[in-house]
């Protein structure tokens, strides 16, 4: 690959990514009030898709407050890291044949690493803010990350006993005959599940909770960072539905009467739309109960699977 | 226990199954039933576009009404203000000059009137007092305005078209509750 190529395919996915976690703004609008017997914001531009642009600006006009009694510095870092890291993470993700910024050896342990960073933004941001309400929305948040961290990589581990390797691009390709969905169905649903807690979607919100903690750990933000906080959830959206795609749902591979990249974007969308589903369907369980969800029972299976995996994986090289 | 009504249902307070616990199955059919919500009849009305039906005894702004040559039909006789038990309505009062036959009904006519649309309370009793048949309350709800002397309706903003030059307007702004009033006199 050529250096201009390579740069093309860097601008070209930093390029789409923001512009698909801005127009989420619209699609996750839209999808709830439908849900919800409503129909949303219809009015800005063709089906209101002109409203990611009027929130934009309106969080630009915000003033950008930095409270007196915060930590000033670490206050602005911490909106950046949680965008910085995910986009970190997209990386290694292969869109399509020969579309990767990256071709690491070790994808997998690279999107785990820069995903368990987004922790630092939520942890150093409740810290910064000086807030009590942000602070305990921070340890939650902490919390909340090391129980799902652990079995995040734990439900990984199956997908890449099966392939033999650490390489998203091996991994799809890895898929040409079977979807790892059929083969790790609980590997599946427990990455689904350890990815909405990463992304602090609902149902895992409690890190923010507006009900409890006043949104929590970015109640002090205003303007564009906090803009920068709510950018971050949409590319963790759609970071954790690439992965999940890329991991379980072979990736760009697809009937050939389309493109490679095409069917990976179908289904980047579906799991998208199985996010914003959800966040319309659940409602925010208790701290405890989450956590004791975790450790407790999530944990126990995720173990079993990789065992069980491991058994027959042995067993099938003879 | 005897119940206490024939409604009450025995609740299943068995322990969960360890697959219960999981919640995969039920959040599975929770999302179903969000789903289907997709196809159901949306709620919104989208205003300006479409209007929420009105019963026809709904009561809006009022109109100051005309007789059929198009005269108008208040004489300034200030019972509609004494009425208002929001003190709402004022007027002044001129005598017709000659020659004016054709804009005023009788002797003496308001020349100034002005309901003051945020007192108002829409009781409608100002309609009731009307000797004259001349102010009714009309389907059309209060617009929004930028300044609160905005609300303070003139002459020009409650006198409703003339029927003989316009009677499309005329009866648009008589609307359907005077027509259904009179139906059921």
């Amino acid at each position: 690959m050529s250096a201009t190529e390579h740069i093309l395919i860097v601008v070209g996915v930093l390029f789409v990514l923001l512009n698909i976690a801005a127009g989420l703004i619209w699609v996750e609008r839209r999808l709830l009030a439908l849900w919800q017997d409503r129909l949303g914001p219809n009015r800005a531009g063709p089906l209101g898709v002109l409203i990611v642009l009027a929130d934009t600006l309106k969080l630009f006009f915000k003033e950008d407050w930095i409270p007196p009694f915060a930590d000033k510095w670490v206050f602005i870092l911490a909106p950046a890291i949680v965008v910085g890291s995910v986009l970190l993470s997209f990386v290694v993700i292969p869109f399509a044949p020969g579309i990767v910024v990256a071709d690491l050896n070790i994808g997998i342990l690279f999107f785990l690493a820069m995903s368990s960073l987004g922790v630092y933004s939520i942890v150093l941001g409740g810290w910064a803010s000086n807030n009590k309400y942000a602070l305990l929305g921070a340890l939650r948040g902490a919390s909340q990350m090391i129980a799902y961290e652990v079995f995040m990589g734990l439900s990984l581990m199956g997908v890449v006993m099966l392939s033999g390797s650490f390489n998203l691009g091996d991994i799809v390709a890895a898929q040409q005959n079977l979807w790892f969905v059929v083969t790790q169905p609980v590997g599946f649903v427990i990455f689904f599940i350890a990815g909405i807690a990463e992304t602090h979607r609902l149902p895992f919100d409690i890190p923010e909770a507006e009900s409890e903690l006043i949104a929590g750990y970015h109640a002090e933000y205003s303007g564009m960072k906090f803009g920068m906080f709510f950018i971050g959830e949409y590319l963790g959206i759609t970071l954790i539905s690439a992965m999940i795609v890329t991991l379980f749902f072979g990736g760009w591979l697809g009937p050939a009467f389309l493109p490679p990249l095409a069917w990976f974007v179908i289904k980047l969308f579906f799991f998208i739309g199985l996010f914003i589903l959800l966040r319309a369907s659940l409602p925010r369980p208790r701290y405890d109960q989450l956590i004791s969800y975790g450790w407790k029972i999530i944990l126990a299976i995720v173990l079993a699977n990789l065992l069980i995996t491991g058994a027959i994986a042995l067993w099938l090289r003879g | 226990m005897q119940a206490l009504t024939s409604r009450a249902k025995p609740v299943d307070r068995k322990p969960m199954t360890f697959l219960e616990k999981l919640y995969v199955w039920s959040i599975f059919k929770g999302m179903m039933i969000t789903l289907r919500h997709l196809f159901k009849k949306k709620a919104t009305i989208s205003y300006p576009e479409e209007k929420r039906p009105f019963s026809p005894v709904f009561r809006g702004l009022h109109i100051l009404n005309r007789d059929e040559e198009g005269r108008e039909r208040c004489t300034a006789c200030g019972l509609c203000a004494l009425a208002c038990p929001a003190e709402a309505i004022t007027m002044e009062a001129a005598e017709r000059l000659p020659g004016e036959e054709n804009l005023y009904r009788e002797e003496k006519y308001a020349a100034k009137y002005e309901i003051n649309m945020l007192r108002c309370i829409f009781c409608g009793l100002c309609e009731e007092a009307c000797p004259k048949d001349a102010v009714y309350l009309s389907e059309t709800f209060a617009p929004s305005n930028y300044q609160r002397k905005g609300f303070i309706y003139g002459k020009q903003d409650l006198l409703i078209p003339n029927p003989k030059d316009n009677p499309g307007e005329y009866w648009k702004a008589v609307g359907n509750r005077k027509a259904n009033k009179e139906q059921s006199n």
